[in-house]
């Protein structure tokens, strides 16, 4: 427990990291402010699932803050089924030469060696992900060890208060992603920030009560009743299929959106991604929305997840 | 604070510490009547975007030209910047700063760093300085005073009534430099100078 103390301190990172030594103008990679702070940069954007350079380019010219490279959309990874595992090196490299915007990939949960993989490709942001199929059933990667920050899935708070003692610096909702409705992204939302409004109502001598309940560092739940913030930046994913579900994301607090396959499992892909990313601009006001909404064409098909066999979901994949 | 995306939060916390009124802006109208903006980080070709579909572009120009001090960091330098360079196809660059800079002129991700500055306009104390997939000024013009450089490239420059800088004050706590930026408002809001231009475009 000392050693997670100082490491999610955020005045501390400089005793942060073990691998990253100091230059004498006290210059320093891979601190925690710095991983952190991409996120924070990404605000307010869009993040689009891409599978070839030319969806990556569509995904810039729409306005996308970032692209997911991937070489399955989770639409079709749950249709074609089988082990999922990290993006082909060649198109990852391929999709990161043309675009300027920064490139995440995903590895496997707890898939150490794909992540150190990812790293050494320079790819902008790893993605931990469920949507793969898991690495490690019990232990998530030791995302400290790494100078590439993570994202990192959760279905609520004490998930992702985990996922950041882990070293995640950024989290998102699970969702159920390839399915391209909204209702588990919405549920998942709901937990992880109401989980944040009840944790401020309590008295500091319930916390650590509350700590064990939630299976989270005790130091991050004291941090989140005193600052009535999550630490990191906190998107929403796992369905979002229409400019209208990411300006709901927004307006129940989510910083942007994850928007996998509802892009280009649509009719009118450049004109979904202008509209998406429009909708994650002006969540809070609807004429603009009716506005970009109007003719696009259809949506991704979606799925009623309450159908779908449990062991088919992807969120209940990782704890 | 101009609030179509990036780090808006983080500067409008900053100023508020700093004594200041900050509101987020997003629209012609709010534009047009501030008496300073401030550009956050963020993605410089989508904040380009958003302003080009949504009509920014033309009130931002007039305000610019009517004299209204900006301050800006890591994308919204390259926003006002002359040029750009790495940039998207048709990138906007809105030209109130004479500088030529370079989109993630370090590198990427893992390449962003932290270290201390030296900012003499601040006094001897150094300045702690985020760096995150941030541009490299390569090129300034005559009127461009540098107030703190990086490895002999300039990462803090003033150019008139701009404050503009390729690292992130806003995320450090240390508001030296959000204050350098009031007072200087401060002063041409009280001076007789004629203030920033409000108003419609023409």
């Amino acid at each position: 427990m000392g050693l997670l103390t100082t490491r999610t301190k955020a005045g501390d990172q400089m005793s942060a990291d073990r691998t990253h030594d100091q230059a004498p103008d006290g210059e320093h990679r891979g601190g925690l402010r710095v991983k952190r702070g991409l996120a924070e940069m990404l605000k307010g954007g869009v993040i689009m699932d891409v599978v070839t350079p030319e969806q990556a380019k569509v995904a810039e010219e729409a306005g996308a803050v970032a692209v997911m490279a991937l070489e399955r959309v989770p639409a079709d990874i749950r249709r074609e089924g089988g082990v999922a595992r990290m993006s082909d090196v060649s198109l990852i490299k391929g999709i990161m030469a043309v675009v300027t915007i920064p490139v995440m990939a995903k590895a496997r949960i707890g898939h150490l060696v794909e992540a150190q993989v990812l790293e050494a490709l320079g790819v902008d942001y790893v993605d931990e992900s469920e949507v793969l199929t898991p690495a490690d059933e019990e232990n998530h990667i030791d995302k400290w060890a790494f100078t590439v920050p993570f994202v990192c899935g959760a279905r609520d708070l004490g998930e992702a208060l985990r996922r950041i003692g882990e070293g995640a610096a950024m989290v998102r909702t699970k969702g159920e992603a390839g399915t391209g409705n909204v209702v588990e992204a919405v549920r998942h939302m709901r937990a992880v920030l109401g989980g944040v409004r009840r944790l401020q109502a309590l008295r500091h001598d319930e916390l650590m009560a509350e700590a064990k309940r939630l299976g989270a560092p005790y130091e991050l739940v004291v941090e989140v009743a005193e600052t009535g913030k999550l630490p990191v930046v906190n998107f929403s994913a796992g369905g979002i299929a229409t400019p209208a579900d990411a300006a709901l994301m927004m307006q129940l607090g989510a910083d942007g959106n994850f928007v996998g396959s509802g892009i280009f499992k649509s009719d009118d892909p450049l004109g979904y991604a202008k509209a998406i990313v429009a909708a994650t601009t002006y969540f809070d006001k609807p004429d603009v929305i009716a506005d970009v909404s109007a003719g696009l064409g259809k949506a991704m098909r979606g799925l009623d997840v309450a159908s779908l066999p449990k062991e088919e979901l992807l969120a209940t994949r990782g704890w | 604070m101009l609030a179509l995306q990036g780090d808006v939060r983080e500067h409008l916390a900053a100023f508020d510490q700093a004594g200041a009124e900050a509101l987020p802006v997003r629209t012609a109208d709010e534009i047009l009547s501030v008496h300073a903006l401030a550009l956050p980080g963020g993605e410089s070709s989508t904040l380009s975007r958003l302003i080009r579909i949504f009509g920014l572009e033309a009130p931002l120009r007039h305000r610019l030209a009517g004299g209204m001090p900006t301050f800006s960091t890591c994308a919204g330098t390259i926003l006002l910047s002359r040029a750009i360079l790495d940039g998207t196809v048709d990138q906007l660059a809105l030209g109130a700063l004479d500088l030529r800079t370079r989109r993630n002129g370090y590198g990427r991700q893992v390449d962003s760093f932290e270290c201390d500055l030296d900012v003499p306009v601040l006094g001897s104390a150094s300045f702690r300085a985020i760096f995150i997939r941030a541009p490299v000024i390569e090129g300034c013009g005559p009127g461009v005073e540098m107030l703190a450089a990086h490895e002999g490239r300039p990462v803090a420059v003033r150019q008139g009534r701009h404050l503009s800088f390729t690292f992130h004050p806003e995320m450090t706590g240390d508001l030296r430099l959000h204050r350098l930026f009031l007072d200087g408002v401060g002063e041409l809001l009280e001076s007789d100078a004629p203030l920033p231009a409000e108003g419609s475009v023409a």
